[in-house]
């Protein structure tokens, strides 16, 4: 089915324009000893209905579970309008708004989603997405690197993910920047001050603020952001956009605020999918906006006056700029952008406060009764957003093990990141879970850990 | 905590509903309008690809959930993986980057890292021919190389003086695009494969046309190290408005151990072994798992958090299913048949061909230089008025060494009548030129806005609504 509309005639008559004799001699440029198109690893096509099959059959293997795993990615409830809107052929099949006056719907929303985004962040700022959280803090280190011109070094908490960490090494090292790592409080689960000081007076562009943190943990950004910029370097927040509904915004944090707001915003409206797509957000304060990359969209006016949304700052892009463009960033993620500027118009300021006050309150509830099976126990006491590390009596792989053959996914377990956790498991409990599940949880646990 | 509200609207779901469907509305898309927008390969992208990536066991599975949750997931991903190294002729292929740019920065990475696995690290120098697309030298510059351009030929290849002048223990390699931005077949790749790996430097190829050579040539056998694919382009997963795409990437046997991770395994375990979550898609003891940094030691490394743009690689996926090997041959047939007509006829309409000489590939280039000359009509102005006409425009101003160029890709699903269609209006705009300049300058008349100032939102930044004061 390769979706081919034309007719034997359309063939002869197309053909006798060009002046070609058949469709192979439109290839004549091509060296012969090249052309050894043979196709062996690819199937025979198969119609629609039989693909369809095919389809059910492998989603049919991989039933849904249970699901207690955040780390980055969270199930949350999506409205049907979200998915059915930004499925629409107009939005779904539009390439990048390039002739602005037949693309004002794409930049219209785009528009909307930078003013949400940079007032849910406290920023002056916001570009129309990145591809992802972690390569979109790769991004924020690229754009701290430049506007601090002198340091190629960036602090990053070790309570940062270890996935966010490896993917912006794997990124920013081709530009000889270093990541400096600061150990966490074994206590809090959250950044060793006493660590970081001992970085004061070196030269560094930037230090990363996670909030909360891997862990679930709420860190001290007023007194790290300050700290930050006492040393010349500049703040970045690297933050859940959900968790932005309850929690200080970063423009707010210390006395002057961070400088940069990135993360992942699957949180808002994006299915867990496998882990994609999703989308990074980046955010910023105005004297950064120049080092921003990606596509930003200003609003100006028409020839009669009329406003009106057009990709703007291009001077800053590489197909402007070529090797000196801020990125090489061409397609973002526009259309996860889309989605969540429809769940943030559903929801209001009202409903995304409701979701992430739901979302930890489940979790603090079923930290609180886990505590009550006997060895387990919260690592970090302290204030969290929606998830928590639950340190249990047995090995945390073979525990999970046991729940997932309860239809149970328990948690993430730590060991092979946090080998100094011990037995620990970082757990997520989002308003899509009922008391029952809560339950059924602790049940499934207690069982796993053989207690009656 | 938070003392302020955010500035969210405060709307019913319906009001909600209907102000983003309106918006909509707003907009040219494949589903609406023929989208000609050259090296983009705007063709249909199949409802059953949507559909069936969007299976609820596929959107309900976290990222982080055993990979004996999701045989099915990644069965599909490993046999996707399969199928691109047979279309493209590489050795290996990981689907992790996101977009076309981000397959190219993996490329450069492995080029990257296997020069310094071997020691040689004096190569700092990556070349790109002038009309590459802009991502190229951005690319080769977050890698850490210096960039080096090189002419085009007054024929459209890479002039192979300047290559061989180019060249040397600096050269860490060489990107091409082929068929190139000009809308022909690099001829000497051959030779140009010769004078960069002679030089010790890696061929890199830009997959941003692979839609003109599916199933007819591979770059494997072209002679380059490593490639991407844009698959939302060639493998038609939906551009939304500005991606989500995918830029999987292929490489030589030589670059395989510095392939970005995940990759989907498939493994084999002895008979009579249970394994958990294995069964149909294998049959008895075949099942999958992600290969890691402990399988890939010397992988360039992450580039996504989790899996790339998983849900754009399941749609891939059922595109390849759908086609099969014989339909791909066809698109590429018939993308180039459309190309080659569209050039014919435009040419016979009065437009200038930028390579009259050369075959099109799956798109071409003319240029409206005679008739800014005549009329002062630019090839923006036939991009707006084209809008009125209810065509998306092609690329314009890209690639520059053509003035007044417009780049334009017909791409294989559309039929004659459209592909008539379309030269009737830029006929109507020929004559308009000519008989009413002013109507064509002010175009476009028929949209939500009229041509907008661009200058001023640069100078003026309005990038978040404010409430009034």
């Amino acid at each position: 089915m390769p979706f081919i509309p034309h007719t034997e005639a359309d063939i002869q008559a197309m053909l006798d324009s060009i002046g070609a004799a058949r469709i192979g001699d439109l290839f004549d440029e091509i060296p012969a000893t090249l052309k050894t198109g043979r196709l062996s690893a690819v199937p025979a096509g198969m119609n629609e209905m039989q693909v369809a099959r095919l389809m059910s059959e492998r989603a049919a293997q991989d039933a849904p579970l249970l699901n207690f795993i955040g780390a980055g990615a969270y199930e949350h409830h999506v409205p049907a309008a979200v998915w059915q809107i930004v499925s629409r052929g107009e939005f779904y099949t539009a390439y990048t708004p390039y002739q602005a006056e037949a693309s004002q719907g794409t930049l219209q929303v785009l528009y909307e989603y930078q003013t949400m985004m940079a007032s849910l962040t406290g920023m002056d700022a916001s570009n129309a997405s990145l591809y992802d959280g972690a390569s979109g803090l790769a991004e924020a280190m690229l754009m701290a690197v430049r506007a601090h011109k002198s340091a190629r070094r960036i602090l990053i908490p070790a309570s940062v993910s270890p996935v966010y960490r490896s993917v912006a090494r794997s990124i920013v090292r081709l530009q000889n920047i270093e990541l400096v790592e600061i150990p966490f409080d074994a206590a809090t689960g959250t950044t060793d001050f006493k660590m970081l000081e001992q970085s004061a007076g070196n030269d560094f562009a930037a230090l990363v603020v996670p909030q909360p943190n891997f862990f679930g943990a709420l860190e001290n950004v007023d007194e790290l952001t300050q700290w930050a910029h006492a040393q010349g370097a500049l703040a970045i927040a690297l933050v859940n956009p959900l968790s932005l509904a309850l929690l200080k915004a970063p423009g707010r944090w210390g006395a002057s605020g961070a400088d940069i707001a990135v993360g992942e915003g699957q949180p808002l409206g994006i299915p867990l999918a496998n882990g994609g797509p999703y989308f990074g957000f980046l955010c910023c304060k105005q004297a950064l906006v120049r080092q921003m990359p990606g596509r930003i969209v200003g609003r100006t006016l028409d020839m009669e006056g009329k406003p009106g949304f057009t990709l703007t700052l291009q001077a800053r892009e590489q197909h402007i700029r070529r090797a000196k463009a801020t990125s090489n960033i061409c397609s973002n993620q526009g259309l996860m952008a889309t989605a969540a500027t429809i769940y943030m118009a559903l929801l209001g300021a009202d409903g995304l406060r409701r979701t992430a006050a739901a979302s930890h309150a489940n979790t603090a509830a079923l930290a609180a009764q886990a505590e009550g099976i006997q060895g387990v126990k919260r690592a970090f006491p302290g204030p969290h957003f929606h998830e928590v590390v639950l340190q249990l009596p047995a090995p945390a792989p073979r525990v999970l093990e046991k729940m997932l053959a309860q239809g149970v996914l328990g948690g993430l377990d730590l060991s092979t990141h946090y080998p100094q956790l011990g037995n620990a498991v970082l757990v997520c409990a989002t308003e899509t879970k009922t008391a029952s599940d809560l339950q059924r949880y602790i049940d499934v646990l207690r069982a796993s850990l053989n207690q009656p | 905590m938070r003392a302020d509200k955010p500035l969210l609207p405060e709307a019913s779901e319906m009001d909600t509903v209907r102000h983003y469907t309106r918006l909509s509305q707003k907009n040219f898309s494949i589903d609406t309008n023929f989208y000609p927008l050259g090296s983009c390969t705007m063709k249909y992208n199949p409802r059953a690809c949507n559909s069936l990536a969007m299976l609820p066991q596929f959107m309900a599975r976290h990222p982080l959930a055993p990979d004996s949750t999701g045989q099915g997931f990644l069965a599909c991903l490993y046999e996707l993986q399969e199928i691109l190294k047979d279309v493209t002729g590489m050795a290996g292929v990981s689907l992790v980057p996101m977009a076309g740019a981000q397959g190219e920065f993996a490329g450069i990475a492995m080029i990257r890292a296997y020069h310094e696995a071997r020691g040689d690290t004096g190569r700092t120098e990556i070349i790109v021919p002038d009309a590459a697309h802009g991502t190229n030298p951005a690319t080769a510059v977050m890698c850490g190389y210096a960039v080096k351009e090189i002419s085009t030929g007054h024929d459209g290849d890479v002039d192979l003086d300047a290559l061989r002048a180019a060249v040397g223990p600096q050269t860490a390699g060489l990107m091409l695009t082929n068929p190139s931005t000009l809308g022909i077949f690099e001829k000497n790749i051959q030779a140009i494969q010769k004078i960069v790996h002679d030089a010790g430097g890696l061929l890199y190829y830009d997959g941003a046309n692979l839609n003109a050579i599916l199933g007819k040539v591979k770059p494997g056998d072209m002679g380059f190290d490593v490639i991407h694919m844009n698959l939302h382009k060639t493998f038609s997963t939906p551009h939304g408005g500005g991606g989500p795409g995918a830029g999987a990437v292929g490489v030589a046997p030589r670059l395989l151990p510095f392939m970005p991770i995940p990759l989907a395994g498939r493994i084999c375990s002895p008979p009579g072994e249970k394994v958990h979550g294995g069964g149909k898609a294998g049959g008895g003891n075949v099942h999958y798992r992600w290969l890691t940094e402990n399988d890939l030691p010397q992988s360039i490394g992450r580039l996504s958090a989790w899996m790339g743009n998983a849900g754009v690689l399941l749609r891939a996926y059922v595109y390849a299913r759908l086609l099969g090997a014989e339909g791909m041959c066809r698109v590429a047939e018939f993308a180039t048949l459309n190309a080659n007509y569209l050039m014919a006829e435009l040419g016979r309409a009065g437009y200038t061909l930028a390579f009259p000489l050369r075959r099109a590939s799956h798109e071409f280039i003319v240029s409206a230089k005679r008739l800014k000359d005549e009329t002062g009509i630019s090839a923006m102005d036939i991009a707006k008025r084209l809008l009125d006409k209810g065509f998306h425009a092609p690329t314009t101003y890209f690639p520059m060494l053509v003035a007044e160029c417009l780049l334009i890709e017909p791409t294989e699903t559309e039929s004659k009548e459209t592909l008539d269609a379309f030269v009737a209006a830029m006929k109507e705009i020929w004559d308009e030129a000519h008989s009413a300049p002013g109507l064509v300058k002010t175009a476009p008349h028929t949209q939500p806005v009229r041509r907008l100032d661009d200058v001023k939102a640069a100078r003026e930044l309005d990038l978040v609504w404010k409430p009034a004061a």
